[in-house]
């Protein structure tokens, strides 16, 4: 009895002052590591182990934040009316014949120009796979423009994964973790994406703008021929997008006298700061590289 | 005892999650895009709350450990907030005692410097990592946090007392 009094007098006394001297080590030790920390995940991958298993914290916690506007959708729906839902069927079933002839169109195009193809001798074949994922979390920083998607490694999403929507081309993987990957939109000041103008096939690169949501293309010499309203397709050089799918639409143009090069800007076909659901594509290089190092994972994907 | 200390540490983290959450959650549709710099450091005000509450339970390390899992969470460098979580650790852990004695309003300035530090200290990372430019916008997380800082404190108290931490 007498001997715990004692200690709960020395536990007051203590709780009086925090010993300053622990202190100090501590933001010392802690400090220092997380310095050589920052400092081995910039230059190094070796942290990306133990980052990926944080993600298993980490996933419960984006998926909570959107929580909110998950159950606001679902509320939406229980009372959407009957009319509306109806109207919303046929205006879908419309839209989906009209798709339909299209891809037939598209499938007869695509069979005739491998042929082509074949007679040209090139490797090349237009069909890619692609994978719907939903969007669960959206980077808070509005200056760095970055979505995280609700499929991951366990589904063979790959670093470099080009990300489109319904519309065009979205971004690229940066960070694959297992049930969970991060995307940077095209927007993104640090993105930049080669891309060719459907007109006269002018090859440029696009680099994001961060707030605005709006590409910049980079180096367009003054005599260049390009106007308000040109279409811009990914150009397929660097082999990270695949060809030919639809970038942004040129919406200003202005050409600086007595300067080397003209300011445009275009704007993103993809509803970047919308759409709730994304594809990954899968391109034809990409399995026949995994076709060739080994089979397991591309099998899992089927169509 | 032990049940005790064990059930105080559960409520402790439980809010630091809370706080991680309202970090990531995304903005209505409705609002622009420029409110998202208004979004003050919850975990940084929950971690200096507890701090100033409970220096013997909660300190530099639980700050470090909340500062790492919000790296991985923001997709930051792994560190980063954990060096700024950190720093401000320790001085709210050094000046707690006088930090008691303060008005909400007065905790409230004195937040307003240690959110702007931790502001700065991540920028200070990210511009080593080359990835930003300065601009004074940064600290309008710290401000806002600063003005929050009473909703948060009363809230956080409320708790604490409710649970029965002393």
């Amino acid at each position: 009895m007498v001997r715990n009094f004692s200690c709960l007098e020395v536990n007051r006394i203590k709780a009086l002052f925090l010993e300053e001297t622990t202190l100090d080590y501590q933001l010392l030790g802690l400090g220092l590591l997380s310095l050589v920390f920052v400092f081995v995940d910039h230059t190094t991958n070796w942290l990306d182990g133990s980052r990926s298993a944080l993600t298993i914290v980490t996933t419960p916690i984006v998926v909570t934040a959107d929580l909110p506007n998950r159950s606001a959708r679902g509320i939406e729906d229980i009372f959407s009316s009957r009319e509306d839902l109806r109207g919303r069927i046929t205006g879908l079933e419309s839209e989906l014949i009209f798709l339909k002839v299209k891809t037939e169109k598209m499938a007869a195009l695509t069979s005739e120009n491998n042929r082509l193809r074949g007679l040209l001798g090139s490797a090349a074949k237009l069909q890619d796979n692609v994978l719907v994922a939903e969007l669960i979390g959206v980077n808070p920083d509005p200056e760095e423009q970055e979505v995280v998607i609700d499929k991951g490694a366990e589904d063979a999403v790959f670093v470099g994964q080009p990300v489109l929507d319904s519309r065009g081309l979205v971004g690229q993987v940066v960070e694959v973790t297992p049930f969970s990957s991060r995307i940077l939109l095209i927007s993104d000041e640090r993105h930049s994406v080669p891309v060719q103008v459907l007109r006269n096939n002018l090859r440029l690169i696009a680099q994001g703008t961060g707030i605005g949501q709006r590409l910049e293309l980079l180096h367009v010499s003054s005599t260049a021929d390009i106007k308000v309203g040109d279409q811009l397709l990914s150009s397929g050089l660097g082999n990270r997008f695949p060809v030919g799918y639809p970038v942004g639409v040129v919406d200003r143009v202005d050409f600086k006298p007595g300067k080397p090069f003209a300011e445009v800007l275009a704007k993103p076909n993809a509803q970047l700061d919308r759409s709730r659901h994304v594809l990954l594509v899968f391109t034809e290089s990409r399995i026949l590289e995994k076709a060739n190092t080994g089979f397991e994972k591309s099998g899992k994907r089927g169509g | 005892m032990g049940d005790e200390k064990t059930g105080g540490l559960v409520v402790i983290w439980i809010t630091i999650v809370v706080g991680m959450v309202l970090a990531v959650v995304p903005m209505p549709q409705f609002a622009p895009v420029e409110l998202g710099f208004l979004r003050p450091d919850w975990v940084a005000m929950v971690l200096v709350y507890w701090i100033i509450a409970l220096p013997h339970r909660v300190g530099i390390l639980t700050a470090w450990l909340a500062g790492i899992v919000v790296d991985v969470l923001l997709g930051s460098l792994i560190g980063q907030h954990a060096l700024s979580y950190v720093l401000i650790a320790y001085v709210a852990a050094s000046l707690y005692q006088r930090l008691r004695m303060f008005s909400v309003w007065q905790q409230a300035s004195i937040l307003f410097a240690l959110l702007g530090v931790n502001e700065l200290v991540g920028f200070w990372v990210e511009s080593i990592a080359g990835l930003k430019n300065w601009s004074l916008w940064y600290l309008l997380p710290a401000l806002s946090g600063a003005f929050l800082w009473p909703w948060v404190f009363l809230i956080l108290r409320f708790l604490r007392r409710g649970v029965g931490m002393t």
